[in-house]
């Protein structure tokens, strides 16, 4: 196990490094200037000149790569361009929003999707489980932005019964919580589907394994089996998409962020795209794309702690 | 209209003389579903509506009417009419044309790429292989939306880059399944004995893996239709996909949201049709992917 954990962590470093590299190149291979994109068509020569100074874009671009890894190894992702606030500062301010957010939706969407494909698979072939199965690919197929925009217009716009904007007055719960619901349910109703349907399918499998028919030879009641030997197995795969699901999160949140005109990592990244701020929407990408590798990395650690089979794979 | 059943029906069976009645029986199969029929009904509709917009509607899609502009709908503008006035349902009907357009184009070029890349790291040496795995993994780990937003700020809003971003971000996904097909058919009985008779690489890889790989490749990309879909009317909505006045679903939706006060008809229109498409693609891609390999069921 020690042994797949360290595998699994360098291969995680040097994706992100090959990442990190991959972000480098764009900005320096893309046609389009940075100098120009940050400043505008009217900077004077002058200004152009102290802002590639200041950005360090006046060195040779083998010396900027060395400097980029150093600068973000040491926690310095650089500065904003207008305030000259320290990027990392930025964006630990946006990041909690984001991830009340993630968690909330996460949440809601594990338990509803996780009872809705465990009695799915109870009662295999129903009535319920076929409406629950395009019920399921429904809300799989749905883009979440649409949700967003469809419960803003009925519950925010039309019926007024939820809040439209923002995350809520800081240091009051409630009305931070009330602000949660609506971007919160658009980004995790494509996941109850998702979740239903893997629950299903692995009970499925489950089910017919030799040691729930002991379990049912030994007498015990049919809620016992289904959920404390069944349900618990059952449930592994979908711990794995679950540490997936966060990392796709964290950028899916954009979209119900921005509707919702919430705070967070992902709004932050569409504004500084519109006022071109470059070095906050790279700093910003970076991390977000680090905590996806972290949740993936995550994911597998425990797959494999709870699967021997997956510890031989790597 | 069975186009899209047959065209990713026939690279499965092969030029075999029963591959006629083998299609139909594939087709009438797909068919007893309720479910593959509603969405066949909701593509074919998608086509008619993009293919032969001119003939449905007698507006342009980019032609400005003020005195008109908000409107609710009515006989003379069947979803109303946008802040410019322009009618919606004409908008609709053209914005399926981009939206079809950016997944055939970004599809087939993520398919081919990820094809001839996934061969060459399945059947290619261990430090191709090593190489290509970790460059596609590192692809996989920027968020698509995220890299769709960190390039575009470089580039300026274009459909092209819409394209683009699909493609990068796609063809690891495609390659890794090539990749793990390449592998599992490398010492099948077939390919030992092509190689002992001496043949070339590249010709083992057309001949041999090409055949017996595209398949699933083909049920896969089908189901990525709506994916493709929803990334590019998700990027026009934020502005970062088709420049104005071209009409996008995903422009229709942004300006909805931006009127959204004032009017709701913006937001039904750009979205109804958003929903009826992906809804429609996924229910004719699992039947698809049901009927001609159930084994496909357990990896998607």
């Amino acid at each position: 196990m020690l042994n797949y954990t360290l595998r699994r962590f360098g291969l995680s470093i040097v994706i992100v490094a090959v990442a990190m590299s991959i972000l480098f190149l764009m900005i320096h291979l893309v046609p389009g200037d940075p100098v120009t994109i940050a400043l505008g068509p009217r900077a004077t020569p002058e200004m152009r000149e102290a802002y590639r100074a200041r950005m360090g874009l006046d060195k040779p671009i083998h010396v900027q790569y060395v400097v980029f890894f150093a600068n973000a190894l040491r926690g310095d992702l650089g500065e904003d361009v207008f305030s000259q606030r320290a990027v990392t500062r930025i964006i630990s301010e946006q990041l909690p929003h984001t991830a009340a957010l993630v968690a909330a939706a996460i949440g809601w969407s594990a338990l509803l999707g996780t009872v809705l494909g465990c009695f799915s698979a109870v009662h295999r072939n129903s009535f319920f489980d076929k409406f629950t199965g395009v019920i399921t690919v429904g809300a799989i197929a749905v883009p979440s932005f649409v949700v967003s925009l469809y419960s803003l217009l009925i519950f925010a716009v039309m019926l007024k019964v939820l809040p439209a904007i923002g995350a809520g007055e800081p240091g009051d719960p409630l009305d931070q919580a009330e602000h949660l619901i609506l971007p919160s349910f658009a980004l995790g109703l494509g996941w109850v589907g998702y979740i239903a349907r893997l629950v299903r399918a692995s009970m499925l499998e489950v089910m017919g394994e030799n040691y729930i028919r002991s379990a049912r030879s030994y007498g015990l009641l049919e809620r016992t089996v289904i959920y404390s030997y069944a349900l618990k197995v059952a449930i592994l795969p979908t711990v794995t998409l679950l540490g997936v699901g966060i990392g796709n999160l964290l950028s899916g949140a954009l979209f119900a962020e921005i509707v919702f005109a919430r705070p967070g990592i992902g709004k932050l990244i569409y504004d500084m795209v519109i006022t071109r701020n470059y070095p906050v929407v790279q700093g910003a990408v970076l991390v977000t794309t680090a905590l996806f590798v972290l949740c993936a990395m995550i994911a597998d650690l425990v797959n494999a702690s709870l699967d021997p089979r997956v510890r031989a794979s790597l | 209209m069975s186009a899209p059943a047959s065209e990713s029906a026939t690279p499965l069976e092969g030029a075999t003389p029963a591959a006629h009645s083998e299609r139909y029986a594939t087709l009438r199969r797909m068919l007893r579903e309720p479910l593959s029929i509603l969405g066949l009904i909701l593509v074919i509709l998608l086509f008619i509506g993009a293919l032969f917009a001119e003939y449905i509607t007698p507006y342009s899609p980019t032609a400005i009417d003020v005195k008109a502009r908000l409107a609710a709908p009515s006989f003379e503008h069947l979803l109303g009419t946008d802040q410019l006035g322009r009618d919606t349902f004409t908008r609709v009907l053209y914005g399926g044309r981009v939206a079809l357009q950016v997944a055939a184009w970004s599809i087939s070029l993520a398919l081919s790429a990820g094809l001839i890349l996934g061969m060459l790291a399945g059947y290619g040496p261990r430090w191709l292989d090593n190489a290509l795995l970790l460059l596609f993994d590192s692809v996989r780990s920027f968020p698509t939306i995220m890299f769709a937003l960190a390039i575009i700020t470089l580039t300026g809003p274009s459909l092209n880059m819409v394209i683009l971003v699909i493609v990068v971000t796609s063809i690891p996904v495609y390659a890794r399944i090539v990749r793990t097909q390449t592998m599992s058919l490398k010492e099948q009985e077939f390919v030992l004995a092509a190689r002992a008779l001496g043949t070339g690489w590249f010709r083992i890889l057309r001949v041999h893996f090409l055949p017996n790989v595209i398949g699933p490749l083909f049920i896969l990309a089908s189901m990525d239709i709506p994916v493709v879909v929803t990334i590019e009317a998700g990027l026009s909505f934020l502005g970062l996909g088709v420049r104005p006045p071209t009409p996008s679903w995903g422009s229709i939706l942004g300006d909805g949201y931006a009127y959204i006060r004032a009017t709701p008809w913006l937001v039904v229109a750009g979205g109804v049709p958003l929903i009826l498409t992906t809804l429609g693609f996924t229910f004719m891609g699992e039947a698809l992917r049901d009927v001609l390999d159930p084994r496909l069921r357990r990896t998607v």
